[in-house]
């Protein structure tokens, strides 16, 4: 069966940038798929040309095995999309909102009244659904878009940033969501700053940075494969520690007023020495996360 | 480069968003014309119709104020049209996101500027219909004859949506509608036969005044509501058909340069 999404060497540039740089993925039916990344890394650009909003300077974009550039409107008809930016009708109320979305897509309108009804409560919305939008906190205006970019029943859903700027709570209620989701069966692509979220949603996933990918898998295998899978944080360390380290082979990053190690999980009697002798003040022990992966393959310097 | 082929009817499900939209506040909108024209008719016919006196234009004899009334209703199609393409489009388009939202839908581009456009010159139809009642009721309009004036309202709608979309392609901050606003929309308000016929310009300047789209608005406006013109329905008829069709294709170019990078 063809893939959801089929992406290969696709590039876009922009006047002086080249945004995506020649990227090569596919999303399988049914996938929770990743595209992380530092800011202006490329995804949002990489998504605009998935839904056929932007057109790609070089390479093939299959979607659902159809070509975006000659059958865009079947393409957009079957996607669901939650853009990084709020795009929501401030001027409607939340339900207005959903019917004339699902009026875009040609949806009747007394199906357009259940499936509206039943998004509304699905995202614990029911109780605002005659309330102007602009009346909504960020994490309702949020849930909203993502009610919204459910009304066309999509195979294939798209979110871009669908957690950034929610609290705590907000954040967990759309995980939750997003996994019910993922339990139906519907395929999802998802970009997002939050290592913890791709770490939990998703099955698997790509780290891009300045438009190219550095690397592809499951978050388990990532950690494991560049991290080894404990980590142990040594600040204001002495020349010894680097010295046992480097006798080791243990592989490290020195962050001048902070080290950090990357040691193998199932290396106990080493994990415990290193603690013993060199955590003098303040050390942290821990596993690995998805997070260790991105800053070791991304770098720790700011972007622009 | 613009795409033709992704035009299809779909586009009034965006022209049917805006006029849900219009619904809520659509009192407020209809006060301007509704009370525009009887402010018009009070300065210009007790006041400066009464210096003024008499107009002589297309055969006919005419109080000031039965000459610029129909010319008030030309004006308010320019101004409503005008101003939704360029700065309403712009709110939603810039401010509001709410372009960005509609093509992530099976709506193309063209679609949805296709429908700005001629929602804009619906409102301007509107407004020439509240102001064809009011003018009516002081006996400034012959009906039903001046009923045809709706249509002719929508027309030259487009012609004035299609030249503010191509403004709204351009400008880099909406403050800079000014621009147009001084340079295009108040030399055409000012000279387009509204206030005084063509005939009083200077010779050079005429063919520059019947260029104007508003000229002819104006002129159909006279005819339809008088039934006195100068210029044959058939030439203003023609000529905003082939304006509107220039510039909402200049439109459509303007904002898929601006909006599809
Ligand atoms: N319309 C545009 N014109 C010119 N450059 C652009 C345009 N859109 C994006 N870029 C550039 O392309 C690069 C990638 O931007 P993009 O928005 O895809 O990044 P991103 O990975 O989504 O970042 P973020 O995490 O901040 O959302 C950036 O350098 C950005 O400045
Ligand atoms: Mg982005």
């Amino acid at each position: 069966m063809d893939p959801i999404i089929n992406v290969k060497d696709l590039t876009k540039k922009f006047k002086d940038v080249t945004a995506v740089d020649g990227i090569s993925f596919s999303v399988e039916k049914g996938e929770f798929f990743g595209l992380l990344g530092p800011n202006g890394a490329g995804k949002t650009t990489t998504i605009r040309m998935l839904y056929g909003f932007s057109p790609p300077t070089d390479g093939t974009l299959e979607v659902f095995g159809l070509d975006i550039g000659k059958e865009w409107r079947e393409i957009k008809s079957r996607i669901g999309v939650c853009q990084q930016e709020n795009s929501l009708d401030p001027d409607l109320t939340v339900s207005q909102n959903l019917a004339i979305f699902a009026s875009y897509f040609n949806i009747p309108k007394e199906t357009a009244l259940q499936r509206s009804g039943e998004l509304l409560e699905f995202f614990a919305l029911s109780h605002r659904s005659e309330n102007k939008v602009a009346e909504l906190s960020g994490g309702m205006a949020r849930r909203l878009t993502l009610a919204r970019s459910l009304i066309n029943r999509p195979d294939l859903l798209v979110l871009d940033e669908p957690t950034t700027g929610l609290d705590p709570q907000s954040r967990y209620q759309m995980w939750d969501r997003l996994d019910a989701l993922k339990d139906k069966g519907l395929t999802v692509l998802m970009t997002t700053h939050y290592m913890e979220e791709a770490q939990t949603l998703c099955d698997r996933l790509v780290i891009v940075d300045h438009g190219k990918i550095l690397v592809e898998g499951s978050p388990r295998d990532l950690i494991a494969e560049h991290t080894g899978g404990n980590v142990i944080e040594i600040a204001g360390h002495e020349d010894a520690v680097i010295d046992f380290i480097q006798a080791h082979d243990i592989e490290y990053d020195d962050l001048e007023d902070r080290l950090i190690l990357y040691t193998p999980t199932d290396a106990a009697d080493l994990n415990n020495t290193i603690i013993d002798r060199f955590c003098v003040d303040k050390c942290t022990y821990r596993n690995a996360t998805l997070e260790d992966v991105f800053l070791r393959l991304t770098g720790r310097e700011l972007r622009e | 480069m613009i795409r033709l082929d992704a035009i299809s009817w779909r586009f009034l499900k965006v022209w049917r968003r805006n006029l849900i939209t219009y619904g809520k506040i659509w009192k407020v909108s209809f006060l301007t014309p509704l009370i525009e024209p009887i402010l018009y008719i009070l300065a210009f016919g007790m006041g400066l119709g009464v210096m003024i006196g008499e107009v002589r234009y297309g055969g006919a004899t005419l109080s000031y104020v039965r000459f610029i009334a129909p010319a008030l209703i030309a004006v308010a199609v320019m101004h409503n049209a005008f101003f939704e393409t360029t700065y309403t489009s712009f709110v939603r388009m810039y401010y509001q996101r709410t372009f960005d939202g509609m093509l992530a839908t099976p709506l193309s581009l063209e679609e949805i500027i296709l429908a700005e456009i001629v929602w804009a010159a619906t409102k301007a139809a509107a407004a020439a219909a509240i102001m064809l009642a009011v003018l009516g009721a002081f006996g400034y309009v012959a009906f039903p004859m001046g009923l045809l004036m709706i249509p002719a309202a929508f027309l030259g709608g487009l012609a004035f949506a299609g030249v503010g979309m191509v403004f709204t392609g351009i400008v880099p901050t909406i403050d800079l509608f000014n621009l147009p606003m001084f340079l295009f929309i108040t030399p055409m308000f000012l000279f387009s036969g509204t206030f005084f016929p063509i005939t009083n310009l200077p010779e050079w300047a005429q063919p520059l005044a019947v260029a104007f789209p508003l000229h002819h608005i104006v002129e159909l406006a006279r005819n339809l509501c008088i039934g006195v013109h100068e210029t044959g329905v058939l030439v203003s008829i023609g000529y905003l058909t082939v304006f509107s069709v220039v510039f909402i294709l200049l439109g459509l170019i303007s904002m898929r340069r601006r909006l599809i990078k």
